[in-house]
């Protein structure tokens, strides 16, 4: 082998992982591998903020199920991922970030631009490193890329001083990683895959309720399973995409704003599957009146997921989706569910259109959610921001591909949207990429604009403008006696104004006939194109369930009082 | 209740503010926590004495399971094992009251480590009740200062057939 600088290493190792595009931001403490970079193959995305890089890199993985990268340098840059890393680790995303740090000489000095990134993103990766010995980088890159990608993924963070970068690196390169702490647990324990079957078997009404997992493995198998026992299927909103929701088994988003016909299935039914999932609070709201009638079972790759947050698992299976559905599906016979498949269809068609355009609103943002569904047959990639356009876009936009719902989860990240897209168009040029809004949400990563339009990608964006946090504004409805403070945008900027600044097309909208035919211009017109909608800020979005209340309890419409 | 976890980890940097910030962040209440390294030096062993019931230990085990670096977790609270700790304890002696501190010493099979005019410095291993035990019969004495290892443990040998 020839010695090549920790730098040259590294890249060398990003090649061989298959990294194709890489989202950073440069400076003094990672110049080393920027200009090894500028050798390689590799494209590198120059985003606007770190931050912007790091949820490029997350949307990137999540369009293709490969490991996203993204890069800063040390300090500020490090610390600038931070909200981008914590995204991804509590929805499971595998992403390598690689930060520069000061040189060793200097850690713990205080140095100009240092942090202790590692420690402060300990909490928030799956694990990290800080490279002391140049000889360790072949050796560190690769545990990184199998850390994240393997088991149940997550970010890896390796924070390389800059003269470990510069140093000649005599490690070896090896092809397979040796982590005797780290080994993720495939195969389920075939005594609990039995006594999952015999559940099944004997539930009258049972139901699946799917989440992230899922999406990571198994969407096909499962949609095999639901099938074979005519199963119903609620997911959750990690789960998105992972089982078609043209499928007529599908049921829908559960949980805080969930579909009502999902929320009542869970309620009633007599068996729970969870797979791939969590239990989160954003599902369960009040844990004793969770699936009360409902034996469990409960499937996931991570251990400490089991147990958790619901503690009467009656069956508990570690493993991974894929290879324990596989295992089920050898052990069962096709079932028939017809009386409880059509309660809940009753129930779903009693309900679901319960709270259609409040009359006296011009627009509202379900009614473009719906078109943009019918429009593009639920096959594009939508990635959303947080607030109430992220819950109306969970529960109206019908998505039927598995990675083509990308949203910020678990911890709700404003300003995730905007660069997820530029991250997943980066990744499938040739699909259609659109990112739903809000006007506080977009403000958090507008200047990715200017990415996305330096790297010519169509993305669409639809706003929907309310001039407010609507969804903040709704908990103050809700839980603060109407008394509404500090939600209220005065001075936003001229959107669309804004849009065209920044090289977009720009619509904007006000009035329900026109979406169809703006949204099918924008759609058409192979550039960056920002819709932005009027909507109103009194809005609010249904069902819902309020603290203390069971699932079944949810309010499906306003409570006009 | 308290559990004792004896802990494989590889012995590299970084390891002890994992474990010891994975503890204070999901809101276990470490006991103590006492780290060496084994028969192997690439390996350490750390004892952690948690306080919480059966769900709690479990959701920490699990958690010490997923870090990379840990190697092993054993609930030990209940097996066969032997379990020690060390206190140095410095006593306000005046030069008259040695004797009865020396006896009091004896009796724990405790040592004399350190003297001074006016105090004495005494070193004794034993399990938890033995030193809470000799701690209390100092304390009438006036303990100037004091420290204590927390628990080490290994699980004793399985004699067979
Ligand atoms: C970074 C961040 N800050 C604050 C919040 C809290 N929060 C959740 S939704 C929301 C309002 C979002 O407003 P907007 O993007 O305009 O969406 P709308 O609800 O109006 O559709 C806020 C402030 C958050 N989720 N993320
Ligand atoms: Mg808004």
């Amino acid at each position: 082998m020839t010695t090549m600088t920790g730098a040259k290493a590294l890249v060398k190792i990003l090649e061989e992982e298959g990294v194709k595009v890489v989202f950073g931001y440069p400076g003094g403490a990672i110049l080393p591998v920027y200009s090894e970079l500028q050798k390689s193959k590799i494209k590198h995305v120059l985003t606007r903020t770190e931050q912007g890089a790091t949820h490029a890199a997350n949307g990137y993985a999540r369009a293709t199920g490969t490991v996203g990268v993204c890069i800063s340098t040390s300090g500020p840059g490090a610390t600038n991922l931070v909200t981008g890393i914590a995204t991804a680790y509590m929805d499971s995303i595998p992403l390598v970030a690689i930060s520069g740090q000061v040189a060793t000489s200097m850690v713990g000095t205080d140095a100009f631009q240092e942090v202790d990134i590692t420690g402060i993103t300990q909490p928030i990766t799956k694990h990290n490193f800080l490279v002391t010995n140049p000889d360790d980088i072949p050796r560190v890159v690769k545990e990184a890329f199998h850390i994240a990608r393997t088991g149940r993924p997550g970010p890896v963070l390796i924070d390389l001083p800059k003269n470990v970068a510069e140093a000649l690196c005599h490690g070896k390169f090896i092809s397979e990683v040796n982590l005797p702490g780290y080994k993720p647990t495939y195969k389920g324990n075939s005594k609990q895959i039995k006594e999952a079957v015999k559940l099944l078997k004997e539930g009258k009404r049972p139901l699946f309720y799917i989440g992230g997992g899922v999406a990571v493995s198994g969407a096909k198998q499962l949609g095999d399973l639901a099938h074979k026992l005519q199963i119903p299927v609620v997911n959750t909103l990690m789960g998105k995409g992972a089982f078609p929701a043209e499928d007529s088994l599908a049921l829908g988003m559960l949980g805080l704003h969930g579909m009502p016909a999902a929320n009542y299935a869970v309620s009633k039914c007599d068996v729970l599957f969870g797979i791939g999932v969590r239990f989160d609070d954003r599902v369960t709201i009040t844990l004793d009146k969770f699936a009360p009638n409902a034996k469990i079972i409960h499937l996931d790759i991570d251990p400490a997921e089991i147990g958790k947050n619901v503690r009467r698992v009656d069956v508990p299976i570690v493993g991974d989706v894929a290879t324990v559905l596989d295992t089920i599906l050898e052990q069962v016979t096709p079932m028939e569910h017809k009386a409880w498949l059509s309660e809940v269809e009753a129930f779903k068609a009693a309900n679901n259109k319960a709270y259609p355009a409040e009359a006296g609103y011009d627009l509202v943002s379900r009614q473009v959610v719906e078109k943009l569904s019918e429009l593009t047959g639920g096959k594009i990639i939508l990635t959303t921001d947080v607030g109430q356009h992220q819950m109306t876009a969970a529960q109206f936009y019908q998505a039927n591909r598995l990675g083509g719902f990308i949203s910020s989860g678990g911890l709700g990240t404003m300003g995730y949207g905007l660069p997820a897209a530029l991250g997943a168009q980066m990744a499938c040029p040739d699909d259609t990429v659109v990112c739903i809004t809000g006007d506080g949400s977009l403000q958090m990563s507008i200047n990715e604009l200017a990415t996305i339009k330096g790297q010519n990608l169509p993305v669409k964006v639809i706003l929907f403008n309310n001039n407010c946090l609507a969804l903040v504004r709704q908990l103050q409805h809700h839980f603060c006696n109407n008394e509404f403070f500090g939600v209220d945008f005065d001075g936003n900027p001229d959107f669309c104004m804004l849009a065209k600044a920044y090289g977009f097309e720009a619509y904007c909208i006000t009035k329900t006939d026109e979406i169809e035919s703006t949204l099918k211009e924008a759609l058409a017109n192979g550039k960056p194109t920002l819709i932005e909608c009027l909507t109103n800020k009194e809005d609010m979005v249904y069902p819902i369930v309020l603290g203390g209340k069971g699932l079944d309890e949810m309010l499906i419409q306003a409570d006009d009082k | 209740m308290q559990h004792t976890l004896s802990v494989l980890v590889q012995n590299q940097a970084g390891v002890l503010s994992r474990v010891s910030g994975l503890f204070s962040r999901r809101g276990y209440n470490i006991e103590s926590l006492a780290v060496g390294v084994t028969e192997n030096e690439k390996i350490s062993r750390m004892t952690i004495v948690v306080e919480g019931d059966n769900y709690v230990v479990e959701q920490v085990s699990k958690q010490l399971y997923k870090l990379v670096e840990v190697l092993k977790v054993s609930d030990i609270t209940d097996e066969k094992y032997v379990g020690r700790e060390m206190v140095l304890v410095t006593v306000s002696v005046e030069p008259s009251q040695r004797g009865e501190i020396i006896a009091i010493t004896e009796i724990f099979k405790g040592r004399i480590v350190d003297l001074s005019r006016k105090t004495m410095m005494l070193e004794l291993t034993g399990n938890e009740e033995k030193i809470n035990a000799f701690v209390d019969a100092l304390t009438s004495f006036g303990i100037k200062e004091m420290v204590r290892t927390g628990k080490i443990a290994l699980v004793r040998g399985d004699i067979g057939e």
